[in-house]
């Protein structure tokens, strides 16, 4: 188990497929992140977990290039994110959490757009899109209106959105919420032939089980800062992920209230 | 089990108010508006003590029936229901029909309108107390009455519930209810000329009135004062039988809903129609212009601006009737180029956190204002070429079409530059992606007003040398300075164009991220 803190920073190798250094990020007197340096090694399964409001989404937002950081630096195979923001996008997928989609577009027309809008050529598009919608199986509803779509739909199709270009890493913030079993499944084993191929996934959650069975590499953040980091054997040590979790982050709290419930 | 629902609609309104302070000035101003509304028809109807019966009577069930009527149609156009308590939100609750019924109804009176109506209903008491008989009535027509507009406003929302859940249908209403509302002047004058035409028509519309739902609760007390008992009888009767019928109804619509959740799934549609995606150029500019085109149709908060603009003509038409002259025509064209240059303003604002496709494909600002500019442009361009000339054939003044094209292109171009520049910098307070057009969220109110104000005010500078060249050419008479006109409004108007575009761009480049934190905090 390692837990780096900012100043003793690994150096950003050839090998980072993501290299965080003292990334940090303050909303109002909140501060969200408070100074995260993690290594994401190309080629690697890594899972980010931690409670609601541990900060992963806005760490996330900002190693792509969404959300600007006040201190750190991002660097995604050897390219600033913050330098050079549109060759670093070029080499990223990303699913954020939390954003709407222009859910007035079919689900064939938006990932059609998010094709097009990176410059791609236009039979090339049609080409994947056609294959992502078969591969997370939304051929049937490929001219539906995503504002009509499940919530679990949705996110399959903004996952689509975020592969159409063959990224070499993919950052993807909650994949699986709201995923029915079956295209988990699909999903995972695309992820997992993509990683063997060479391309690099980071995925948050706070699902342990699907962390621990489906990732190589965790890092585990509460409270905007950086638990632990390696390999999930390594954070583990010895105990079941979701447990580790809980140790590191700290008991359950007990809920109060509701009494009105009970007046029926 | 009837107070615990009150209170429960009582607390989510407080908690609602207590979410935001803007909300709360958004109520207190709705409040004080509500207010002085109620003071006036209260005193109103105070006053009406003194008139004569006839009189009293007339505005009694005129707007009695006005706000039974109210209460059956605009929950339904308006799609903005209070839905606090909401039948299906009770589903999982076992409670007693009766006094779910009971309580639903009294919480639909907690609020502005129920409460403002209530109190009005209640001051006709006081318009018919000329005696103990009739002011009973009037109490008794009044709480009647009250019922009435609650349960009916409940039977409708209830029964269109699973229409209301449809996005079809809440999108379609949306457009259509745009149209009396820019309508609603001529409309207004027109039903006003129609009544003073004819002075015996309001009573003889009231007696009619009277002896239908809307209007019987309201006429028991004038009844009574006249001295038409046996009137008053039939129509307590209807009334009671009128409400009862609509509370049945209600009772069955609910139990049916209370187990039939809406089901707002849209059928199944396979691909393969790309739409504008397959016929626009496979560029990020051609995608992003794609895309805004699908959104002016099928978003209503995009198409219900293009329903105003058809109807631009209609409303100048109807000034020019009631002046007798028609000069208002010659800002047709000015103003329809100037409302949909404007109207891209707030594009990102109107995308709302969509906007993080376009930072997470990380396309070029220039691209992206392009698109959205062309995209206004392609339907833009054909309306102020048609009002233009549709107002030289109007007025058989040809000569006037170089002058008025020219200030009409130079204010669409400018306008759509500038609009590219103001949309990369600024957000403003919009509704949200899916909700009514006309229901905003609350939010930062200053800049929106400043943006708005600012901006118009800078356009107005850019647009100076089209107007200069246009007021010679109507001053001197002589055509050479229209003819400028239309040579300044494209060249000038098309140099302003691109220069926003390309500073739009840049700005978009640099402060994208900021732009997305800017919109994520109006979600």
């Amino acid at each position: 188990m390692t837990a780096p803190t900012p100043d003793q920073a690994p150096n950003p190798g050839p090998t980072a497929a993501l290299s965080l250094r003292g990334l940090a990020k303050r909303f109002g007197r909140k501060i969200a992140v408070d100074g995260i340096s993690l290594e994401v090694p190309a080629g690697s399964f890594f899972g980010i977990v931690g409670p609601n409001g541990a900060g992963k989404t806005t760490t996330l937002s900002m190693a792509t290039g969404l959300l600007r950081p006040d201190f750190g630096t991002a660097v995604v195979h050897g390219v600033d994110v913050w330098q050079h923001p549109l060759e670093a996008k070029r080499l990223m997928g990303i699913l954020p959490d939390g954003v709407r989609l222009f859910d007035r577009l079919s689900g064939e027309q938006l990932i059609t757009y998010a094709g097009l809008l990176r410059g791609m050529d236009k039979a090339v598009v049609a080409a994947r899109v056609g294959e992502l919608l078969a591969a997370m199986d939304l051929t049937q509803d490929a001219g539906t209106l995503v504002v009509d779509y499940s919530a679990g739909m949705t996110k399959k199709i903004a996952l689509a959105s975020a592969l159409i270009h063959a990224p070499r890493l993919l950052v993807l913030d909650e994949p699986f919420e709201a995923v029915d079993p079956v295209s988990a499944a699909n999903i995972r084993s695309i992820l997992d032939r993509y990683v063997a191929s060479g391309g690099t996934v980071i995925v948050s959650s706070h699902v342990m089980d699907l962390v621990q069975r489906m990732c190589d590499h965790v890092a585990v953040v509460a409270r905007g800062r950086l638990l632990a980091a390696g390999t999930v054997d390594e954070v583990r040590n010895g105990m079941s992920l979701e447990d580790r979790f809980v140790q590191l982050v700290g008991g359950h709290s007990h809920t109060e209230g509701l009494e009105w419930l009970r007046t029926f | 089990m009837v107070a615990h629902l009150l209170r429960l609609k009582l607390t989510l309104l407080r908690n609602g108010l207590r979410r935001s302070p803007w909300q709360l000035v958004g109520m207190a101003i709705a409040g004080l508006y509500a207010l002085g509304v109620v003071a006036t028809l209260v005193i109103a109807l105070v006053l009406l003590r003194g008139a004569g019966p006839v009189t009293a009577h007339t505005a009694v069930v005129l707007g009695g029936s006005a706000a039974v009527l109210g209460w059956g149609v605009v929950p339904v156009v308006a799609s903005a229901t209070d839905m606090t308590l909401d039948p299906a939100r009770f589903t999982t609750f076992a409670i007693p029909m009766k006094q779910m019924l009971a309580g639903l109804a009294l919480g639909g009176l907690i609020g502005i309108p129920g409460l403002a109506t209530a109190l009005v209903a209640l001051s006709t008491v006081a318009t018919w107390s000329r005696g103990v008989l009739p002011a009973l009535a009037a109490l008794l027509g009044a709480c009647l009455g009250v019922m009435t507009c609650v349960v009916l406003a409940k039977t409708v929302t209830t029964a269109t519930a699973s229409l209301a859940a449809s996005r079809r249908f809440k999108d379609i209403s949306a457009i259509a209810f745009m149209v009396p509302l820019v309508l609603l002047g001529p409309i207004v004058a027109g039903v006003g000329r129609g009544i003073s035409a004819s002075t015996g028509f309001l009573p003889e519309f009231t007696r009619s009135l009277s002896w239908t739902p809307l209007g019987a609760p309201w006429a028991l007390g004038g009844d009574i004062a006249s001295g038409r008992p046996a009137e008053a009888g039939v129509k307590l009767l209807l009334s009671v039988v009128v409400l009862g019928a609509l509370a049945w109804c209600w009772k069955l619509l609910l139990e049916r809903a209370l187990v039939t959740p809406p089901y707002a799934g849209a059928g199944k549609r396979r691909g393969g129609k790309l739409g504008l995606f397959g016929v626009l150029p496979a560029t990020p500019a051609g995608a992003v212009m794609a895309r805004s085109l699908t959104y002016w149709l099928r978003d209503p908060r995009y198409s219900g601006s293009l329903v105003v603009i058809p109807l631009l003509p209609v409303v100048l038409a109807f000034q020019g009737t009631q002046t007798g002259s028609y000069g208002s025509l010659a800002f047709l064209a000015p103003l329809a180029a100037f409302i949909l240059a404007w109207s891209i303003s707030a594009d990102v604002s109107y995308d709302n956190t969509a906007f993080a496709l376009h930072l997470a494909t990380g396309v070029r600002g220039v691209a992206d204002r392009l698109g959205r500019a062309l995209a206004c442009l392609t339907f833009a361009l054909p309306v102020v070429l048609v009002f233009s000339l549709g107002y030289a054939a109007f007025t058989g003044n040809w000569t006037a079409l170089p002058g008025q094209l020219g200030l009409s292109l130079g204010i669409l171009f400018t306008g759509l530059g500038l609009s590219s520049v103001v949309s990369a910098r600024y957000t403003v307070i919009v509704p949200l992606p899916g909700d009514s057009p006309f229901k905003k969220p609350p939010g930062n109110v200053g800049q929106t007003m400043a943006v708005q104000f600012v901006g118009m005010l800078v356009l107005i500078v850019l647009v100076l040398p089209e107007g200069a060249l246009l007021v010679a050419n109507a001053v001197t008479g002589n055509i050479l300075f229209g003819w400028l006109t239309l040579a300044a409004g494209v060249v000038l108007g098309l140099v302003l164009f691109l220069a926003g575009v390309r500073l739009g761009g840049k700005w978009l480049d640099a402060r994208g991220p900021e732009l997305l934190a800017q919109v994520t905090v109006n979600r």
